[in-house]
């Protein structure tokens, strides 16, 4: 209502007609304003500029006559049609920043499994925008490199914004037909490059198994540097040369190592808090040369098929767990086959005898951390939605619409559990081409 | 460059680990792991001698560690019958020591474990040697599937239990992860039986590390959930509220077809179907 008095051009009268419901155009004057059969007008500027506002136009009547307020908006939004797009505008009021002369770069090197930006990812370029915006006198700009393998949109969502929202400024992508698989080697050569163009002050890589861990001490070894590695806090220190000081773990996670912040810096996940109140430019880079052929003495072969079986659950990415909803166990088993998933279930299941105990999911199981979660026949006990807090994507198949498994899946297909898993069979069998695919993309 | 019929020199660097629990002296896990590896060599080459190189300090607790290697031996002839100590002080960087030993007498292969199980256990290592050296690294190497002339091809460790199979020209320096085949046991007799030879080496001292604090670890900060939202009613329900998936797609009267169709298409979305 705030946005039509918003507009430049009001009627006075109009608005006072539709005000008052005793008059006789006020039918007429609600339809010409749109807002026929909404209730009246909550708040509205009066003569004097106050703005007033209805105490009994919010809320609706419930199902048993009572007035019922829902100051969520949902249920309004609902009904209006019209909160919905207020609210996407309101959520990005985000401060936008754009450095245009930085003092110095802090360069961030993310992993980016699947082409997105890993939560990890996200909490190193938190960490970068503290080392850049300390002194808000002199600000510095965060610069991102990634590679060419990496430039897929993944989910919908659009690169840059991502990185934006992330808290990038710059943004170099390393590209060309050498930097797919496992190719540390040009990785490196892309990587000495922008420290010889562009010498960021700080470089940070996540000390991850991805790949971070091996990059960055490649990296270190390469420009003669001396990383803190697996560093999980970083805190400023005006004694220290660089005017931070790190945390960092050693000794197998034994000791707490405390020293100066070195250039190169491998940090562990949640070092520090990911971005959330800027949006930053993300303004593209190149560099003026492109790095040069790194002669390779390493050569990736691909990945190698693994047995989905012999995967441990907590590690596997892909998992197929069979609940008390499974009556043709040898269609379950035979559906995981096709689709190369891991096996799992829930405790009822390994209770019965259907499934052996080191496959169970759940708080007094194994708990998970899959890309992709089938549940078959899973109605959801708490123990084993717990379980499964760490899965990405949950697929449920039930008979049961109201059950919470369905309200935790992503996606969640209501019917017979064996019929649709002979159905998933037949599609794979028709199609073998399916379950090839992926075979070269890197694991997650 | 090497004959067929010779084999590989192989020289596994190994370090004194610390038990997780009981805090003593042993051998490290991973280095353990990387001998057992570089042992299976010699099915492909085997004449295959396999070097056992430390470098620290001698005392009589890592002698007692360093013993668990050497009662790795199954025979004789694989050069397990003696381990190269190069004699260090307390606090020395061991990285020139290892580089000149290993330059001056270079092997085809050189072996390590990921990280060290105490002192800065940064895993850097293997990556400074292999700058100096000049030698491709490949790290989490599971194991080897074949060696022709300079070519060693291998499988290496990725998360979650996925393998990538890659080849690399010899020379080069590899480190082992930790899902390698575990090390055979320490057998007694042999431990004992085996000399470890000390050597005098050059000797730089770690003056960077000496400036660091180290304390036992913290427990780390558990991040706390903060939900952001302008209205009270959705922080409520973040705080005390059962988690809701939101947001899902529910399918209900689709036919089986549909069903799967729909469940293939957000496979393939995530890209697990392999």
């Amino acid at each position: 209502m705030n946005r039509e008095i918003d507009t430049i051009r009001r009627d006075p009268r109009r608005e006072w007609i539709a005000r008052n419901r005793l008059h006789p155009e006020h039918l007429g004057v609600l339809a010409e304003l749109g807002r026929q059969g909404a209730s009246a007008a909550t708040e509205w500027m009066g003569p004097n500029g106050v703005i007033r506002k209805n105490p009994h136009a919010p809320g609706f009547t419930g199902p048993n006559g009572l007035k019922r307020i829902d100051r969520s908006g949902v249920q309004q939004a609902a009904a209006a049609g019209r909160g919905a797009g207020h609210r996407m505008v309101a959520a990005d009021e985000r401060r936008r920043v754009t450095i245009e002369a930085p003092a110095f770069l802090v360069a961030v090197v993310p992993d980016m499994p699947g082409g997105r930006l890993s939560s990890h990812d996200r909490d190193l370029l938190g960490l970068a925008r503290q080392l850049a915006d300390a002194d808000p006198a002199r600000p510095c700009a965060v610069l991102a490199v990634a590679f060419g393998e990496h430039n897929r949109e993944g989910g919908g969502e659009l690169k840059e914004q991502a990185f934006a929202e992330a808290g990038v400024d710059r943004l170099l992508t390393i590209e060309g037909d050498g930097h797919t698989g496992f190719v540390p080697e040009a990785w490196l050569a892309g990587l000495v490059a922008v420290e010889r163009e562009l010498a960021p002050r700080h470089w940070l890589l996540p000390d991850s198994a991805l790949g971070g861990a091996d990059l960055g001490r490649r990296l270190a070894a390469r420009l003669g540097e001396r990383p803190a590695t697996g560093v999980w806090q970083v805190d400023a220190d005006a004694t220290a040369p660089s005017g931070w000081r790190c945390t960092a773990r050693g000794a197998v996670d034994r000791l707490d190592i405390q020293r100066p912040l070195p250039r190169v810096v491998l940090a562990l996940a949640e070092c520090a808090e990911p971005v959330s109140e800027t949006r930053h430019a993300a303004e593209a880079m190149t560099l003026s040369q492109s790095p040069p052929e790194a002669l390779s003495r390493i050569e990736d072969l691909g990945q190698v098929a693994v047995d989905p079986a012999g995967v441990a659950l907590a590690e596997a990415e892909f998992i197929l767990s069979a609940g008390n909803g499974v009556k043709d166990w040898e269609g379950f088993h035979h559906a995981a086959r096709m689709l190369g998933a891991t096996e799992g279930a829930s405790r009822v299941a390994v209770d019965d005898g259907f499934m052996p105990r080191d496959r169970q999911v759940g708080a007094t199981g194994t708990w998970v951390t899959a890309r992709v979660y089938v549940a078959v026949g899973i109605s959801g006990a708490i123990q084993h939605l717990q379980g499964i807090q760490g899965c990405d994507k949950v697929v449920a198949i039930n008979r049961d619409s109201g059950c919470d498994m369905i309200k935790r899946a992503d996606l969640a297909v209501i019917g017979d559990s064996s019929s649709i898993l002979a159905a998933l069979v037949d599609v794979l069998e028709r199609d073998p081409a399916l379950t090839r695919k992926g075979e070269k993309q890197d694991a997650a | 460059m090497q004959p067929e019929s010779r084999g590989l020199e192989v020289a596994v660097l190994v370090s004194v680990g610390r038990h997780p629990v009981t805090g003593r002296a042993r051998r490290a896990d991973q280095d353990a792991r990387g001998l057992e590896l570089a042992l299976s060599l010699a099915a492909f080459r085997p004449d295959s001698r396999v070097r056992l190189l430390h470098a620290g300090q001698r005392d009589d607790d890592n002698e007692t560690a360093l013993r668990g290697y050497l009662g790795m031996a199954r025979g004789v002839g694989t050069g397990l019958e003696r381990l190269t100590l190069l004699e260090q002080p307390e606090g020395a960087d061991v990285v020139p020591a290892l580089a000149e030993r290993l330059a001056a007498t270079p092997p085809q292969l050189v072996v390590t474990g990921a990280r060290a199980e105490q002192g800065e256990g940064s895993g850097l290592l293997p990556y400074v040697l292999a700058e100096r050296l000049g030698w491709p690294l490949v790290n989490g190497l599971v194991e080897v599937e074949s060696i022709e002339d300079d070519r060693m091809t291998l499988l290496q460790a990725l998360p979650r239990g996925q393998r990538r199979r890659i080849q690399v020209r010899l020379p080069a320096v590899v480190t082992v992860d930790g899902a390698a085949a575990p090390a055979r046991q320490s057998a007694f007799g042999p431990a004992r039986r085996g000399s470890i030879k000390v050597e005098a080496a050059l000797a730089v001292p770690d003056e960077a590390f000496a400036g660091w604090t180290l304390s036992p670890a913290r427990k780390r900060p558990r991040r706390l959930k903060i939900v952001k939202s302008a209205s009270a009613r959705d922080r409520f329900k973040a705080a005390a509220g059962k988690a809701q998936g939101g947001g899902g797609q529910l399918l209900t009267d689709v036919t089986p077809e549909q069903a799967a169709e729909a469940i293939l298409r957000l496979l393939e979305e995530e890209g697990v179907m392999r």
